[in-house]
């Protein structure tokens, strides 16, 4: 399943920070981060609970990136 | 400026004044110091703090700690040195905040700007109830529903014209500022503005299926297919910040230890602080944000011109089209094909045309729908049985009892009956009745009138062959191609041998350079898909089209081609221009700052300045109009 999520990102290295983290959590397939338009598409691994992977997936771009928003 | 970039410009102000101000204070001591670092944190507070988390989550050499730790360096300095030069430390953080305000400004602008341009999205649709209007989200409407559109307003949904009659504004589709005209029985797509009367449409799609979803969806998710530059960039940039960390450390403590073994004073405060203007050279930023950006001014930039392209890899790909091979009918020529003569008849010319139009009836092909409107009349369903269509052959079909055969001249070798050549340019629609030659319709095409200045356009932008594939006969196809001043002409094709032919000529060409097809998306979908990469033209409304191909160009003017490519060789080249100049500035710098040439001075222009230019060198990507 692929979501796509806004997102509240200020620079463009970060942004490719967001977009590593979000790959490296689990549950999620693949993640594209596009910076310009400020969006994030996530494509989730079957049968995984979109809600509670984003959780993480936030989590982890706070880690990297304390000034990121995901609008879940 | 959002309230983010607000607070900023102010803190920056602020810090900008007082350091004046101190400079001219004649303070000395420990309360120059005190005053100096709290004019320091009131630029650079979000900085340490950002880069002491990135430390606790393990997670160093980001830009923040750089410079956190160069204007920090700065500072131990200027005190153990007893200078008190300050300056310098706080200047860094602020021509650092500087540039990172001006970033998120004018991404902010140019996104704007891109997002205005496309404003095509429909906020609602009105139903009648009751004798009333109501408003409803567009989202909600139903297939077959019947909607109004009044002057002003922008059509929310496809859909066919019951009632009433309008001029449109295709402009944020097309880019073409002429008004179109449209009357009861008109197809109408969405996204179009209605201009001067009332209309009342039936639905045919719903939101999520009509053509301004489509468009917008495309164009949001464009950049999110990235190049190969960008997946340079970012690779790069992982790297490289570590690299340069490791380098600014080295500096420092090397070549003193070497001097005190050299048995030489080691002069630690010289190479510490070239070590920290090594630092702030290096940050990565005018990279990392100007080739997002320019391919983003690009992308959109083009779709203001009507030219919607999928990614910016196809925009890549397209920059690098040596060879375009155009399909013929609807591409090159209008596709609206007019009965030009009866011939070889011994039957009423009127008398064949109904037998033909009858038999192709069912076919949506622009040959058949040419013979039906030649025909004139209402088509009588029932009469035609057993209805049979052969793909690069014609028609066979039961009409008044009669076995009716239509088609080109290997439907009539298949089918065993002698023919007559014609002897002038056309396509040509053989009819035999029961097996007997009735005679041949001579068909013919219209070029469209700018195709023969878009192929020389397109030699003028760099391409170096232009070949043209099609169904048709290889008479007709020879003149069109002279007359246009095509190089190459591949005749008689099925539609699986244009695939086969757009492979050929894939493998026969170099690995740098690229195939563009270009296709009306009608028939040639496998074709758009198979090629480097796929143009449809005037795909509004043609959903197959939209989803295989790469480049979309909504308007079915050929000029279009030519100019989707030069957008996108200058953007490509902005591309490297970011690329090459930041490389060699921030490289050159990096060099001079290491043997103390360079200060910190020099270093924060390497920083920002080189940003603000590759910034604003990316921003000339948007502007295409006039290419």
């Amino acid at each position: 399943m692929k979501k796509t999520y806004k997102i509240e990102v200020d620079c463009a290295n970060c942004a490719n920070l967001m977009e590593d983290a979000a790959r490296k959590t689990s549950g999620v397939d693949s993640a594209v981060v596009n910076f310009m338009t400020q969006k994030m598409t996530v494509e989730f691994t079957e049968g995984q609970e979109p809600k509670k992977v984003m959780k993480e997936v936030l989590k982890a771009c706070k880690k990297v990136e304390p000034d990121c928003e995901i609008e879940l | 400026m959002n309230k983010k970039q607000k607070r900023m410009l102010a803190r920056i102000i602020i810090a900008a004044v007082m350091l004046v101000i101190l400079n001219f204070i004649p303070v000395s001591g420990f309360l120059r110091l005190f005053f100096y670092l709290a004019d320091y944190l009131i630029i650079g507070y979000d900085i340490l703090k950002k880069a002491g988390k990135g430390i606790m989550n393990r997670r160093v050499f980001d830009e923040n700690f750089l410079m956190s730790v160069a204007t920090v360096g700065a500072f131990a300095l200027a005190i153990y040195s007893g200078s008190g030069d300050y300056n310098e430390a706080i200047a860094v953080m602020l021509f650092y905040q500087i540039g990172e305000l001006f970033q998120s400004y004018a991404v902010g602008r140019s996104r704007k700007n891109i997002s205005a341009l496309m404003d095509i999205r429909p906020d609602y649709a009105n139903i009648e109830q009751d004798g009333r209007l109501i408003k409803v989200d567009p989202d909600e409407v139903s297939i077959g529903s019947i909607i109004i559109v009044q002057p002003g307003e922008k059509v929310p949904l496809d859909g066919i014209i019951i009632e009433g009659s309008s001029s449109l504004n295709t402009s944020a589709l097309t880019g073409e500022s002429l008004p179109r005209d449209a009357k009861t029985g008109d197809e109408i797509i969405s996204g179009c503005i209605n201009m001067t009367g009332v209309l009342k449409i039936r639905t045919s799609k719903e939101f999520g299926e009509s053509t301004v979803s489509k468009i917008l969806e495309l164009v949001e998710n464009s950049s999110s297919r990235k190049s190969k530059s960008e997946d340079f960039i970012s690779k790069f940039a992982r790297a490289y910040t570590p690299a340069v960390c490791y380098g600014a450390l080295a500096l420092a403590f090397l070549p003193p230890l070497v001097q005190m073994i050299m048995g030489s004073t080691a002069q630690w405060s010289v190479w510490i602080y070239r070590a920290l203007t090594f630092l702030v050279i290096s940050c990565p930023c005018a990279l990392v944000i100007s080739i997002p950006l320019s391919f983003f001014a690009g992308i959109g930039g083009a779709s203001k011109e009507g030219i919607l392209i999928k990614g910016s890899n196809y925009l890549e790909t397209l920059s690098q089209a040596k060879c375009v091979v155009f399909d013929k009918t609807g591409t090159l020529t209008q596709g609206v094909f007019e009965v030009i003569g009866v011939h070889h008849n011994e039957l009423e010319n009127a008398q064949i045309l109904e037998y033909a139009a009858l038999a192709e009836c069912a076919s949506s092909h622009p040959i058949s729908k040419s013979l039906q409107k030649a025909y004139g009349r209402e088509i009588d369903h029932s009469r035609v049985n057993d209805i049979e269509e052969i793909g690069g052959y014609g028609i066979t079909a039961q009409v008044d009892g009669k076995s009716i055969a239509a088609g080109n001249s290997k439907l009539m070798k298949k089918l065993g009956i002698t023919y007559y050549e014609c002897h002038s340019a056309g396509t040509i629609v053989h009819i035999a009745i029961d097996g007997e030659y009735a005679g041949h319709i001579l068909i013919s095409d219209i070029v469209k009138p700018h195709s023969k200045a878009a192929v020389a356009e397109l030699k003028k932008a760099g391409v170096e062959k232009t070949v043209m594939l099609t169904g048709d006969t290889k008479r007709v196809a020879e003149q069109v191609a002279e007359t246009l001043g095509i190089d190459e002409v591949y005749s008689e094709l099925l539609p699986a041998g244009k695939v086969s032919k757009v492979e050929e000529l894939l493998s026969a060409k170099n690995e740098k350079s690229k195939l563009a097809f270009v296709g009306d998306g009608i028939n040639d979908a496998p074709v758009l898909t198979r090629a480097d990469i796929g143009i449809a033209m005037g795909a509004m409304g043609s959903d197959a089209a939209i989803e295989a191909a790469d480049v979309v160009l909504m308007d079915d003017d050929p000029m279009q081609i030519s100019k989707a490519i030069k957008i996108s060789r200058k953007c490509i080249r902005i591309v490297y221009e970011n690329i090459s100049f930041a490389l060699v500035i921030k490289f050159a710098c990096l060099a001079l700052g290491a043997v103390g040439i360079a200060n910190m001075w020099y270093a924060i222009f390497a920083d920002v300045g080189v940003m603000i230019i590759a910034i604003l060198n990316a921003i000339r990507a948007l502007r295409v109009r006039d290419l």
